[in-house]
């Protein structure tokens, strides 16, 4: 899929340098005025300087380019770039101030029922929304640099915004300072690779009704939520990285009602909870490191048919929590560091099972407040007995084969 | 230079000291006398500010001593059973005392050291000490500083004849420099030609407190177990 | 006070306890790095052990001392030396030596072991708390005349700040379990220096699982710098408190 869309974009190249006109602009001139006189297939070079043009409409298949980063500016008041026609590409702007506004939800380019568009190599700043999707097919969204300095949920746009579109490929961009990184909404068969979404209001990546779509290899770090994953299925998430998401109401992924997807190879880092699961079924997590979050994985009673396997569990506060004491889910072959027992029969595997929920994972989850007693002696004393006697903690909670030694991740 | 006025201790319902009053001069060298637990020590230790009195007070060369310090300057104390840091040697704890106390300009007198012939044991840890031994140390320690007031408290207890009369001696010869002495013993015979004034303390009361010239006309006699045994006798007729 | 506290020092470090103290911490410290190769979980270990035998050590070493040396407080009381001085110098020549040993055992190793910034909090925090129960020591032994009434009593106080207490807050806690307890319980935390010293750690360790806290006084408390300064203050106050008591009933007790 990747693949076709590139030749695409290619061939789209190939057309102008072929047999289009190349129509210049400097600095003083219009750029909507040059795609006037244009016909379909020819390419705009757009020289620096600053254009204030009111929105630029682009109703036919060209080719804009900024030589040297020309400013389009949208003064706070307009929509900066709309795309309507097919086989479109924009490289090379910097693309900044479009306009805000409470009812339409305004963006330094968007595109509008069209297919094949390229948006590549531009710099976007402080605008409401960046790039928006509508309606949009087999889009390239790519080496992108969008940032923002929004400070309130109401105030800033998305950073990338696709809403009932299907086929696109967001990569190499870099997100930062939006209300969301990237945000799906019934966006199918499309794939997330290579980006960062940094520090971003709510959640560095937003994700809703949006099946058989693929991310990887993302950093998602800082963001006021983490990242969210809602109502999906058949969603692909592989060597990503989520980093530092802190907050009661912040994960590192949030999974709400997911099903039949996998998450394999990520590295989570220091977050309040590295995966939040709530009503899902039949995941594959497995080959993720938790490392140094406040719980590994918050597993509500909701989910079942999950498979937690062969991950490893390094110096978090809390490797497992869960609210119910029903266990539908499994949670065999992972590296627990906190595990204590022995393997006589050295094969690598510990010779009698891990309970991954802490007792006091469980008082917690009940009474927050009781979090202050976290480590102490008291509380110690009285997870060592329950280790020995489990009364409390749901007796199926284990993995039966808990490794000896992490897993080479 | 010591006047005590109404000092009154109790520890619990035991009444240690009872409104003593009375007051001691520069020059005089007086025995503090009393059957056991009539509140010698306690008096001493209230003088010496380790006792904190319940009520009335005492002044020392018209100094208040109430959280005073500066006053214990001019008196070394020789407690009656000394104890020591167990793992100090001699010399440490001398050092350390001389370290500790020593002001620019201060005449030592270390002629008890000498006496004693203590340098000899400088090296020795006071835990493996006689009794004997320590009480030398401690001696040696209240004449140091050439204090003008010295508080002894049986300082002859536990010292072989030999070393109890260099002791004596040595009071003698500050006496003679006129300085207060104040000596506390049960073996009264210790305590002829030395002491110049009697206080006896019963039941942690005053009962007198009078020089021996007086005391020995009173009575006729001579030796002051003489002197004493007769005041009791007067007494228990009395009753 | 200088004398004092050399000579006092002096005669702590001829002792071979606090030896013994230095080697059993250096013992600890380091065979617990070369055993564990996760040095977030040896750190933790550390910990562990730190919040409870360093306050252990301290409230039996002080206590034990200052009757040992009745010897040498008596010597000096009779000297013209003022009486707070006295026990100040034994005081601080008490706790130099116990901090040496700290360094020594402690220190020293996660220096050259897990240079980091969660080993020189642990650190601090024990010192911290090597000086707080000295004071609750020193303040037991003077107190109490007998000497095994005085090293139960902070015995007893060692245990009741180690595991009591706790205990009487976890029950509490679940007794109001349907009242917004987050004020409460940081007040409650502050009247137990091992808490305190604990929480401190938490910040370093358990930050991203307390973020996760509802409650916006604990996220004023964990996320920004108002906890670590809170506990600081309160720490000096429990390290200042029970000594200057202690020296005020010094100042007045029958010798």
């Amino acid at each position: 899929m990747i693949r076709q869309l590139y030749i695409l974009v290619l061939l789209i190249a190939a057309t102008v340098q072929g047999n289009a006109t190349i129509h210049l602009v400097k600095a003083g001139e219009s750029i909507q005025a040059a795609i006037k006189k244009a016909s379909a297939g020819d390419m705009i070079k757009v020289y620096p300087g600053t254009y204030r043009e009111k929105g630029i409409l682009i109703d036919k298949q060209l080719v804009l380019i900024g030589i040297d980063f020309p400013v389009l500016d949208g003064e706070k008041k307009y929509e900066i770039l709309t795309i309507t026609a097919d086989h479109v590409v924009i490289e090379g702007f910097e693309i900044i101030r479009s306009g805000y506004s409470s009812m339409d939800e305004l963006a330094a380019v968007r595109i509008k029922e069209a297919n094949y568009v390229g948006v590549r190599k531009n710099r976007l700043r402080d605008n409401f929304f960046g790039i928006y999707c509508q309606h949009a097919r087999y889009a390239l969204i790519s080496d992108n640099h969008i940032t923002s300095n929004g400070t309130s949920e109401l105030e800033a746009g998305n950073g990338i915004h696709a809403w009932k579109s299907d086929h696109l490929v967001i990569q190499n961009n870099f997100i930062s300072g939006h209300r969301d990184g990237i945000y799906f909404e019934f966006v199918t068969e499309s794939t997330i690779t290579n980006n960062q979404s940094h520090k971003n209001i709510r959640y560095g990546l937003h994700f809703m009704f949006s099946h058989q779509d693929i991310y990887t290899q993302n950093t998602f770090s800082e963001n006021g939520a983490g990242v969210a994953v809602m109502y999906s299925r058949q969603v692909t998430m592989f060597h990503n990285k989520f980093l530092d998401n802190w907050g009661s109401a912040a994960y590192g992924i949030l999974l709400k009602d997911i099903s039949d997807s996998k998450a394999a190879f990520n590295e989570f880092a220091r977050n309040t909870a590295a995966i939040y699961m709530e009503g899902s079924s039949r995941l594959s997590i497995y080959a993720n490191r938790f490392v140094q979050n406040g719980y590994g994985i918050r597993i509500q009673a909701s989910c079942d048919n999950n498979t937690i396997s062969k991950n490893n569990f390094i110096a978090n506060s809390f490797d497992i929590a869960t609210n119910g004491s029903l266990v539908l889910n499994s949670f065999d072959e992972n590296y627990w560091d906190k595990y204590e027992g022995y393997d006589l029969d050295k094969d690598g595997v510990g010779d009698i099972p891990y309970r991954p929920l802490s007792l006091f994972a469980l008082i917690v989850e009940r009474n927050n407040s009781a979090m202050m007693l976290f480590r102490s002696p008291m509380v110690g004393l009285l997870e060592r007995a329950e280790k020995i006697m489990p009364g409390i903690t749901p007796e199926k909670l284990k993995d039966s084969k808990p490794q000896m030694k992490p897993l080479p991740l | 230079m010591i006047i005590a006025t109404n000092v009154q201790k109790k520890f619990g319902r035991l009444v240690a000291l009872d409104r003593i009053s009375l007051s001691c001069n520069k020059g005089q060298t007086i025995a503090l006398i009393g059957p056991n637990g009539s509140g010698k020590t306690t008096f001493i230790k209230c003088l010496l500010g380790m006792v904190i009195p319940d009520s009335g007070f005492i002044t020392v060369n018209q100094e208040n001593i109430h959280q005073n310090w500066q006053y214990r300057k001019q008196i070394g104390y020789m407690p009656q059973i000394s104890r020591f840091p167990d793992n100090m040697t001699i010399e440490q704890v001398i050092d350390m005392v001389r370290d500790i106390r020593y002001q620019p300009g201060q005449e030592l007198d270390e002629e008890l050291i000498d006496a004693f012939d203590l340098r000899r044991q400088f090296g020795k840890r006071m835990r493996t000490l006689s009794g004997g031994t320590r009480q030398k140390v401690s001696a040696c320690l209240a004449f140091l500083f050439n204090p003008a007031i010295l508080i002894l408290d049986e300082p002859t207890a536990g010292l072989d004849p030999v070393s109890s009369e260099l002791l004596k001696d040595k009071i003698t010869r500050e006496k003679a420099k006129g300085k207060l002495i104040l000596i506390t013993s049960h073996v009264l015979s210790d305590l002829d030609d030395l002491v110049s004034e009697i206080i006896y303390l019963q039941d942690g009361q005053l009962r007198f407190h009078e020089s021996v010239s007086q005391l020995q006309e009173k009575t006729g006699e001579a030796k002051l177990n003489k002197v004493m045994a007769q005041i009791m006798l007067q007494k228990t007729a009395h009753q | 006070m200088k004398k004092i506290i050399k000579y006092s020092l002096l005669d702590i470090l001829r002792n071979r306890i606090i030896l013994a103290y230095t080697l059993l911490l250096a013992l600890v410290s380091i065979s617990l790095f070369l055993l564990e190769d996760n040095p977030a979980k040896a750190i933790m270990s550390l910990l562990n052990i730190s919040l409870l035998i360093v306050p252990l050590v301290s409230s039996i070493f002080c206590t034990i001392y200052l009757y040992n040396s009745a010897e040498f407080i008596e010597l000096l009381v009779a000297q013209p030396i003022k009486r707070s001085r006295l026990l100040w110098g034994v005081y601080l020549g008490m706790i130099t030596a116990l901090l040496v040993a700290l360094l020594l055992g402690i220190g020293l190793p996660l220096l050259i072991l897990h240079p980091a910034s969660t080993s020189l909090h642990l650190f601090l925090i024990s010192c911290a708390l090597t000086v707080v129960f000295a004071s609750l020591a020193t303040l037991s032994a003077v107190l109490t005349r007998d000497k095994a009434k005085g090293i139960g009593l902070s015995l007893l106080l060692w245990f009741y700040f180690t595991f009591i207490f706790d205990g009487l807050v976890l029950l509490v806690l679940f007794q109001l379990a349907d009242y917004p307890l987050d004020t409460a319980m940081i007040g409650m935390s502050m009247l137990n220096p091992i808490d305190m010293a604990r929480i401190g750690m938490l910040l370093q360790l358990d930050i991203s699982a307390m973020m996760g806290l509802t409650g916006a006084l604990f996220q004023d408390f964990f996320g920004t710098g108002a906890g670590l300064l809170l506990i600081t203050f309160v720490m000096l106050i429990w390290m200042a408190f029970p000594i200057l008591l202690a020296v005020r009933r010094f100042k007045n007790k029958d010798l």
